[in-house]
């Protein structure tokens, strides 16, 4: 802006056709770089669209905010019925309800972000096809939102804690970097799904048996110990497994799950950067196709 | 010395027909799948080698524009001339398929009023996260948030959740906050047909001050008055492309009078007519009771019908039915139901028609002529003339619905009605 007005007052109109314009839209085919200056601009807007889900989930229900206690609080009972009681998965020698319940708080960070993410983008058509804003905005606000409820259900992870006599080691200091890794995860699978999501309504059919397929090769109603070691590296894959067993080391203090971690880091990294690059190039016709 | 703010060069897109139909079935998701999973392929290895192929339409096509800086342009033109598709690609919204558009300057638009509004939120966190998604800062919101509630009128339901609010009341507060727009370059689509008449001459006023400040407005509206109001220069969109561009006057007269007269042969020259041909139809001349070509859903309608004969007309019966696009008779205008109507007419002269107010819904209208020279009829030719209803300001508070929706539309007024 600037320079434009310092050229308008010495040079001809000539000069001026010729000047770096402020903003130029035209097609760009193939992938589109993230712009994080873009996105810095509008950080406000992903700070709100998180309250705004925020606030608008438990409006009008009975229950409210404790909905975000009693879902993990329920599965947990199942389980520690049905495969703790009955079953007798073994549960590394940690009292069963606290070990699945340690699995559930962040899985249900991630099922939570993952099904969010993917809808959110189709549910905000009216908002898509009548203002710009970057889309990557929207699957990072559902992920965000998640950690509302996360935080409530981790305040009753640390009652039990307290309840069954587990004391809090140094480890504990590594629970944001598995935090992060699950949010990084479900905004991955986010991306891909709310993408595909826009022009194949297919996917929403899906997202639930997703959902509950990934629950099943993810170490919260069973350890991950009872994989075979072949198959540990693989098993891996899931960045869930990282990150559930994560929580568990820097909780419960069961063994330290480096080779597993980093093996679902790296699976977290792939999947992020394939979602960008894909969320990008599906971007620019979200609007046309929503 | 004029600066540009938006120059506009080779613009054009491209979009594939049907693309918003495809609603998802589980019946039919798998199929789809696979045919759209190929088609996806095709268009990685063949992007922009599938013009002029069957499925696809050119919403714009080669628009070149330049709009200066300070200047507030009216864009006209019918449905689907390419006028909102031209405001989507300015905005970012949607990519042009080819061409670029420069524009010089901050850049806001409204092309709704009351996007993102959430139902359950309250009036307070609604202007927040509308205003941020119109682009102003936290700051600015906050700062302007008082002449924002001011402007609307609605302090009392400020802290209401919005979908307590009447129509009128969420219109008042969405169009408030996009009234506190202020960037360089701002562009405003279609949205001053909502809420009431006095609350839309604030709106414009509003719009004209922006102007006023050396801002930049491109203004896309049906509604003729308004746009002559407050536009100087006037482009009209016709078929994705720019037909004419100029003062806003010209502009404005030349495309009512191609709505008025756009694919109907002048009646004196058609040849698939009915009757015994005793009297002929000459012309057909239809215009607002205010002998305006802007016709609204409140206009009354006066109709000019010149016709000739070898002698005088005894008992003349002259019929004209106003039909909506499919054919359909919305009212049949009988010189028989004016009692004093005289019995006889000279050779050669003209009838006039005057109507209430036609309230009917914005979209096409055609009229059918007949005339009967003493119970026979005489000439009758269908489709003589057709003419645009166009969506003028307030009719309803809310919005009127379009011709795809409702025929007719009738002021009207709810109320709860009073505890017995």
């Amino acid at each position: 802006m600037r320079s434009m007005l310092n050229n308008a007052v010495n040079c001809t109109s000539d000069d001026l056709a010729k000047e770096q314009p402020v903003i130029r839209r035209q097609a760009r085919p193939g992938w589109v770089a993230i712009d994080f200056a873009e996105l810095w601009r509008y950080r406000e807007l992903v700070v709100f669209y998180a309250v705004r889900d925020i606030r608008v989930r438990y409006k009008q229900t009975l229950l409210g905010v404790a909905w975000a206690v009693l879902q993990p609080v329920l599965t947990m009972l199942v389980f520690s019925i049905f495969f703790g009681t009955l079953a007798r998965v073994p549960s590394d020698g940690i009292p069963y309800p606290i070990f699945s319940y340690c699995g559930l708080v962040p899985w249900q960070l991630f099922a939570y972000a993952l099904t969010q993410s993917s809808n959110r983008i189709v549910e905000d058509a009216g908002v898509i096809t009548k203002v710009y804003f970057p889309r990557l905005i929207v699957p990072l606000a559902s992920v965000i939102a998640g950690l509302v409820d996360f935080s409530i259900a981790f305040a009753v992870l640390m009652a039990m804690m307290f309840y069954y006599g587990i004391p809090l080691s140094i480890t504990i200091l590594t629970l944001p970097l598995f935090t992060l890794i699950g949010l990084v995860a479900a905004l991955a699978v986010g991306l891909w799904l709310s993408a595909l999501n826009v022009r194949y309504r297919d996917v929403r059919y899906t997202i639930p048996f997703l959902a509950q397929f990934w629950l099943f090769v993810t170490p919260v109603a069973y350890s991950s110990s009872l994989v075979p070691a072949k198959w540990q590296a693989l098993y891996a894959i899931n960045p869930m497994v990282g990150v559930v067993n994560g929580f568990r080391w820097a909780l419960l203090g069961k063994t330290c799950p480096n080779p597993m971690v980093s093996v679902s880091l790296a699976a977290t990294a792939v999947l992020l950067i394939g979602g960008l690059y894909y969320f990008r190039r599906m971007e620019k016709s979200f609007a046309d196709i929503i | 010395m004029s600066k540009l703010a938006i120059q506009i060069s080779g613009l054009s897109k491209r979009y594939r027909i049907g693309i918003r139909e495809r609603y998802p079935t589980l019946r039919d998701a798998l199929a789809r799948a696979v045919s759209a999973s190929m088609r996806t392929v095709r268009s990685w290895s063949s992007d922009h080698n599938s013009e002029g192929g069957g499925g696809w339409i050119w919403a714009l096509r080669d628009v070149d524009l330049e709009v200066n800086r300070g200047e507030i342009l009216g864009i006209v033109g019918r449905n689907g001339a390419g006028k909102s598709t031209l405001l989507k690609i300015l905005t970012g919204i949607t990519e042009p398929t080819k061409g670029y558009a420069d524009i010089y300057g901050n850049l806001g638009s409204l092309l709704e009023v009351g996007t993102g509004f959430h139902m359950e939120l309250t009036g307070r966190e609604n202007v927040f996260i509308n205003g941020m998604l119109l682009g102003m800062k936290r700051q600015e919101i906050k700062r302007k948030f008082d002449e924002i509630v001011a402007f609307s009128g609605v302090e009392e339901f400020l802290d209401t959740p919005v979908k307590r609010y009447s129509s009128g009341m969420f219109m008042r507060l969405a169009f408030s906050i996009a009234a506190h727009l202020d960037p360089e370059i701002l562009l405003v689509d279609e949205v001053l047909a909502v809420g009431d008449a006095a609350f839309q001459k604030k709106c414009l006023g509003k719009i004209g001050d922006v102007a006023g400040e050396g801002r930049t407005v491109l203004f896309v509206s049906h509604d003729m008055h308004a746009v002559q109001t407050i536009c100087q220069k006037t482009v009209w969109l016709d078929a994705g492309g720019v037909k004419e561009v100029g003062p806003t006057a010209e502009v404005v007269q030349d495309y009512l009078r191609s709505v008025l007269l756009e694919d109907s042969a002048p009646l004196a020259d058609r040849t698939d007519r009915h009757g015994d041909g005793t009297i002929r139809l000459r012309s057909i001349l239809i215009e607002s009771r205010e002998k305006s070509r802007v016709i609204s859903s409140r206009s009354g309608l006066r109709i000019e019908i010149e016709y000739t004969s070898e002698r005088p007309l005894l008992h003349p019966r002259f019929l004209a039915t106003l039909t909506d696009q499919h054919g359909t008779v919305i009212y049949l205008l009988d010189t028989g139901c004016t009692p004093d109507f005289p019995s006889s007419l000279p050779p050669s002269g003209t009838v006039v028609c005057e109507t209430e107010a036609i309230s009917v819904s914005p979209g096409r209208c055609c009229f059918d002529l007949a005339v009967y020279n003493g119970g026979v009829i005489a000439d009758l030719v269908y489709d003589v003339a057709r003419f645009e209803v166009v969506a003028e300001h307030s009719y309803i508070a809310g919005h009127i619905p379009g011709r795809d929706r409702v025929t007719c539309v009738v002021l009207h007024k709810w109320s709860a009605a009073k505890e017995k």
